[in-house]
């Protein structure tokens, strides 16, 4: 009976197994194979050297600046939505919510592509900018419009995580926040903003980590004027230059970044915790 | 009371959802004393308690602080602190936080902060747990933190939604002699929350029982169980047998077709009245000396004593003895004038007080059920109780 079940469990379990080693764990060999191996497959760490020449670094800081910047606009734009959206009548809050995870049903492509139209010199700002008889301002191929796009596109991944914890904040800890002297402002940073941060937190990783990682939105709005090291990777396996091992060197390294700074992250919830001081 | 009206709460009526909580209120509130609002769930009484600290307005009505009116100031400029029924604790700060955060929002030094904590964390016994999470206490402890947590603050009134509904029985007995303790040393006022009649009875100096949005009656406990002014209070305060009377002449009465000389006067020659008598007060004795005779159907040993089950012409009575009576014995009661209660007939005539529908399993029932404190399921009791069945 009882081998019976884990059998079953096994069986239930499978089909994620299957998908985790053949797309996530056989990729990440793959990608540890190309970045320590030269074209002809023989062990070598040239490609991992390679990258640590200025060209790249530049890449890194100007995909690191753009990331962090969108990061923090959404999570300016996201924490005040959320907490207006988590303390509306009930009925609103699903509205209100409903509509941010609305842009998510449409593919980034689309979005991107529009905001193409909205942000071009001859695009919808602009036209609407001479007809009322002002300047046009010269939108498209700057770093501003690739951070507009990855805001717009990744902004519900801000807002979502914010929203629950605050919705599901006790109400009791709001009153006795107000019965031991709190005004709102008050109430807000020494009881809200403390209690949100593990929302802050994963919405600051949901959406550093594609920004980052980004390479649609940086070519179509940043017209290929300057490179990201999403663009870059994605050049080494299906540009004109196509070199595997490099491209995986590249990729590896983004990881590292990323996993470095979500430990650096996790590292200050902890504290947070445990010292119990406000983090915004 | 010592005089001083701290708070007065005047036609005091809310609804919500159109249903209406609380209806036309009228209390006064005294320094220094410790005041319980005693009624089943859904009387209104924690719809008053946050009225007063501010959480919800009235529809209609003023409240009064000091004699200056209320209505429009926010909870956090009262001096008024709340413990909370589920405590409320701040998750994110340790005990010595949580206690600490009042004078923190009132900037006061730090070396005034730490030496009242401390001597909070005394008061409510819990010296040396400076540093723990809150999360890792017990009920009994959150429950001391959060009553630090607002007496830190030196309220004028300290207000306690039933604090103690989480506790186990005997954590709880121990709670009510300390915050009777603490209500004591700090002289602070209390209004205290509670389902409990026992509770409401030995910690109060007044006592106000609510039943659906109205005060049924204010006033010490002993006032409270001696002389309830009608038949819901006699019954929500402890056991009581409500038999219908008639009120021949003053200091007599008459009920279960005999006449009985009573103590209590004022009543219309031959009025009809609700008559209280009190298990604890029928003494049980042979059948030839006793002035009503009747039938014994049940006998439970509760341990002090027993509850016997007597059906007197018709109408069964509860009744306390130590002494053991056998069951289907004939029995014959004797009731001193003291023992006899006289109320006026009220809209609760007649729906409470009778034991014909009484039995052990459904009192043991009720009895677990009001353990849960389980809102619903009480009311349901209540009902059980008066249809009968």
């Amino acid at each position: 009976m009882n081998g019976k079940r884990s059998f079953l469990q096994c069986a239930a379990a499978a089909p994620h197994i299957v998908w985790s080693v053949l797309f996530i764990i056989a990729p990440l060999i793959f990608v540890v194979y190309y970045s320590f191996t030269d074209s002809e497959g023989n062990f070598t760490l040239d490609n991992i050297k390679s990258i640590f020449n200025e060209k790249y670094i530049v890449i890194f800081l100007n995909s690191l600046t753009l990331a962090v910047i969108a990061t923090f606009i959404c999570l300016i734009i996201a924490y005040p939505l959320a907490y207006i959206f988590s303390r509306m009548r009930e009925r609103w809050q699903k509205v209100f919510i409903l509509l941010t995870i609305l842009p998510l049903w449409m593919n980034f492509l689309i979005t991107t592509y529009s905001w193409m139209t909205l942000l071009e010199d001859t695009g919808v700002i602009n036209t609407i900018l001479r007809k009322i008889g002002l300047h046009p301002i010269h939108m498209i191929n700057t770093p501003g419009a690739v951070v507009v796009g990855m805001v717009f596109c990744f902004l519900p991944y801000m807002i979502l995580p914010i929203y629950s914890v605050m919705a599901g904040l006790d109400e009791q800890l709001i009153e006795a926040a107000a019965d031991l002297g709190c005004n709102s402002f008050k109430i807000l940073t020494k009881v809200i903003m403390p209690l949100s941060v593990s929302g802050v937190i994963s919405g600051i990783t949901m959406v550093f980590v594609p920004s980052i990682s980004t390479f649609f939105i940086s070519q179509k709005l940043g017209g290929g004027t300057f490179r990201l090291i999403g663009d870059t990777i994605e050049g080494y396996f299906t540009g004109t230059s196509i070199n595997y091992n490099v491209g995986a060197s590249l990729s590896l390294i983004l990881m590292i970044i990323i996993l470095i700074s979500m430990a650096i992250m996790n590292r200050y919830t902890d504290t947070e915790d445990t010292k119990g001081r406000p983090m915004l | 009371m010592n005089g001083k009206k701290i708070i007065e709460l005047r036609g005091i009526t809310k609804s919500f959802d159109g249903e209406l909580v609380l209806d036309n209120i009228d209390l006064d509130i005294y320094d220094n004393e410790f005041i319980t609002l005693l009624g089943p769930s859904g009387c209104g009484k924690t719809t008053t308690l946050r009225i007063i600290a501010g959480f919800e307005t009235p529809d209609a009505g003023d409240v009064f602080f000091d004699g200056k009116r209320i209505n429009d100031v926010p909870p956090y400029k009262r001096h008024v602190n709340t413990v909370f029924q589920k405590y409320a604790l701040f998750p994110h700060l340790n005990v010595y936080e949580n206690i600490a955060f009042g004078l923190r929002i009132a900037k006061v030094p730090e070396r005034e902060i730490s030496a009242r904590v401390k001597e909070m964390l005394a008061l409510v016994n819990l010296r040396g747990f400076e540093r723990r999470s809150v999360t890792t206490l017990s009920g009994g402890q959150q429950q001391r933190v959060a009553i630090a947590r607002a007496l830190i603050n030196n309220p004028r009134v300290l207000l306690l939604d039933e604090p103690l509904g989480a506790l186990d029985l005997k954590l709880r007995k121990d709670m009510q002699n300390e915050l009777k303790n603490m209500q004591h040393k700090t002289g602070i006022t209390f209004i205290y929350v509670t389902h409990d009649q026992e509770e409401a009875l030995s910690m109060s100096d007044t006592v106000v029982v609510m039943n659906a949005g109205k005060i049924m009656q204010i006033g010490t406990p002993i006032d409270i169980y001696n002389e309830p002014m009608n038949a819901y209070v006699a019954d929500f305060i402890g056991e009581s047998n409500i038999i219908d009377g008639l009120m021949i002449a003053d200091r007599c009465v008459a009920f279960a077709g005999h006449r009985f000389e009573c103590v209590d006067t004022g009543f219309a020659p031959n009025e009809s009245v609700d008559v209280v008598i009190r298990p604890e007060d029928v003494d049980v004795v042979p059948v030839e000396r006793g002035m009503l005779t009747g039938h014994v159907t049940t006998v439970t040993f509760k341990g002090v004593h027993y509850e016997v089950i007597v059906d007197i012409a018709g109408f069964k009575w509860m009744i306390q003895t130590t002494d053991y009576v056998a069951p289907d014995a004939e029995i014959g009661i004797y009731i001193e004038p003291e023992a006899i209660h006289v109320m006026k007939k009220s809209e609760y005539s007649g729906m409470f007080g009778d034991y014909s529908s009484y039995s052990v399993e459904l009192d043991l029932l009720s009895e677990n059920i009001e353990e849960d404190e389980d809102s619903d399921d009480e009311e349901v009791t209540y009902k059980l109780k008066e249809e009968g069945l």
